[in-house]
């Protein structure tokens, strides 16, 4: 594989694929139930509720209770997926996931939508730019954050045939897609989109195809950028990170979440213990967000193809 | 499923699970001999007679009664019945505490301790865990039932009324909730520290079905868990307000939240041992 550009002729939000992809492994798999915290239309939960009503849970707006609830079906052989915003599927209830599943190593896929500032209007309160951080730090927990619909709905699948706690975080916005359809998904695995020689970018979630316009304009003034998709934060791929910073001995990371406690500080700490290099995080930084259209507040926030091909330069300034 | 003991065998039990207690906490010096002396004639009657388990241990339970501990600080109890049940050998009881031991400070399940289905000592989510093990249950036809104790002063969490709410709602009738009513929680006694007021009036107005009980008789303990059964036939779970008294056994730690989380010294180890016969041989 050299260089490859991509484009897309459709958007749809990652939700969508959560909701498409649950629908999938509740025929395939009866032990598959959903839990949900009165936001079963947000994230596209009503066809497995139509589905598979007996193996549909409505708890109401009562998240500590989900998480709990969850972790006890999993005794008795039940696969929980539970179903909320990505705010209150993390931070508020960081202590029932902390000991009731993570501590107690249940099997309970926590699903999270509407995560990072492409919410929108809605404002800062649902906003969660620290959810990445919460979770990866958790001992034992696996975390996912798929970039576009058809990855959404084969993660949503993959982590299903997965024994243990994940979390998976997706979002609101009509996005472009640009990865094929029924494609395998391998949690763990980072996927290289277009290899490059002088700057590794590793994008994860939304900002995967925000580091691929990017690459387009780089390309265009003579930069050859390598751009690599973190879907799993944890556990993260070293192997594919490491080798390809050793061909191109800088790089740039894009998520949108906090770079405090983010995929970028993962990724800095595998390469500063293993091959120090000139590193750029891009993210927001250490702010909450605001009301505005998704585009508005992807401008305003830093996390624009624009910022990103400017970090590029930053960082082989430095090299 | 294993063998029921009568009333005068748990009698047998339940000063030998109280020596063990005092002995566990007094080895570390640290842990919470209090709650868990008041709920052994609770969990001796549970385990030894009322429930319908197996006995060898599986995380799934499938086709057997199970228990969950919410207010996971009286561990000592928990371990101690769960050893004397067979779960795991009487000797492991020397390691609580202690470094590499798999009888955590706090129940946990990561060292596979047998008997231990979930982690517990962060208050107030035992009850949603239970919830989840009994739809588990009924999706799986097992009309077997999901016991769970809760302490009263972890009524103060949030939580346990989310969860309330939704085991009405839901009719969840494989689910027997036991409350620990000692009244006193670390600080001092309960009402003094954020009352709980009329729990029975509480509890059916959250839509429950009610019975209450002297957790330190266990004659009456036999009696209200299987009035509790039948009432689950009313489609609706049960929770039993088990009166019990803090360090019932030990004269001197008998009625005070002092003894809530420290252990004797050598003096008062000696002083308890000797108000305690030990009927199955130590550990």
């Amino acid at each position: 594989m050299k260089r490859k550009e991509y484009n897309f002729t459709e958007k749809k939000d990652t939700r969508s694929g959560f909701g498409d992809g649950l629908l999938h492994v509740g025929k395939n798999n009866p032990n598959v139930v959903a839990l949900c915290a009165d936001l079963t239309g947000s994230l596209k939960m009503n066809d497995f509720k139509k589905k598979f009503p007996k193996r549909f849970f409505q708890v109401g707006i009562a998240e500590a209770n989900m998480m709990g609830i969850a972790a006890g079906l999993t005794i008795g052989g039940k696969i929980p997926f539970t179903g909320t915003f990505a705010n209150f599927s993390t931070g508020r209830v960081y202590d029932q996931i902390r000991q009731s599943i993570a501590y107690s190593n249940k099997n309970v896929k926590i699903c999270a939508s509407h995560a990072g500032v492409t919410l929108g209007e809605d404002g800062a309160t649902h906003q969660i730019l620290e959810d990445i951080g919460m979770m990866k730090m958790l001992p034992g927990m696996t975390v996912i954050n798929p970039c576009d619909y058809n990855q959404t709905k084969a993660a949503t699948m993959a982590i299903a045939e997965y024994n243990g706690p994940v979390y998976l975080r997706f979002g609101r916005p009509k996005w472009p897609i640009f990865t094929r359809e029924n494609q395998k998904f391998e949690i763990g695995k980072a996927i290289v989109f277009t290899e490059g020689t002088d700057v590794s970018i590793f994008a994860t979630g939304h900002m995967l195809w925000q580091a691929l316009e990017a690459e387009k304009e780089l390309h265009k003034s003579g930069i050859s950028a390598e751009v690599i998709n973190i879907h799993t934060i944890k556990p993260l791929d070293e192997e594919t990170i490491l080798k390809s910073i050793n061909k191109t001995k800088c790089a740039v990371t894009c998520e949108e979440h906090n770079i405090i406690g983010g995929m970028g500080e993962s990724i800095s700490r595998i390469i500063s213990e293993n091959n120090p290099c000139p590193i750029k995080l891009v993210g927001t930084n250490d702010t909450f967000g605001q009301s505005g259209t998704p585009y508005e507040l992807l401008e305003k926030y830093n996390l624009s193809p624009d910022y990103i091909f400017k970090s590029v330069k930053k960082v082989l300034k430095k090299k | 499923m294993s063998k029921k003991l009568n009333i005068s065998d748990l009698k047998k039990i339940t000063p030998q699970v109280r020596r063990d207690i005092i002995r566990m906490v007094h080895g570390v010096q640290s842990g919470h001999p209090g709650g868990s002396l008041g709920c052994t004639d609770f969990l001796v009657t549970l385990f030894f007679n009322l429930m319908d388990k197996k006995s060898s241990f599986s995380m799934d339970g499938k086709n057997e009664d199970i228990f969950f501990l919410s207010n996971g600080h009286i561990s000592p109890v928990f371990y101690s019945v769960l050893a004397r049940s067979g779960y795991f050998n009487v000797e492991e009881l020397k390691t609580f505490r202690k470094i590499d031991s798999r009888l955590q400070g706090h129940p946990a399940t990561n060292e596979g301790l047998p008997g231990v289905r979930i982690a517990s000592g962060s208050l107030g989510q035992g009850l949603s865990v239970a919830i989840g093990a009994a739809i588990s249950k009924k999706l799986n036809n097992d009309s077997s039932i999901v016991y769970v104790l809760l302490g009263d002063g972890e009524l103060q969490e949030g939580q346990i009324w989310e969860a309330l709410m939704y085991a009405a709602h839901n009719n969840i009738n494989n689910l027997i909730i036991t409350i620990d009513y000692n009244g006193q929680q670390i600080d001092g006694p309960v009402d003094e520290i954020n009352s709980l007021k009329n729990l029975q009036k509480k509890f059916k107005s959250f839509g429950w079905n009610v019975v209450e009980s002297d957790g330190n008789n266990i004659d009456d303990i036999i009696k209200t868990i299987n009035q509790a059964k039948e009432m689950l036939k009313k489609k609706l779970p049960v929770v039993n307000i088990m009166k019990t008294i803090m360090g019932k056994g030990v004269d001197f730690m008998e009625n005070s939240h002092k003894w809530h989380g420290i252990p004797p010294d050598d003096d008062q180890l000696k002083n308890a041992l000797n108000q305690l016969e030990e009927t199955l041989g130590d550990y």
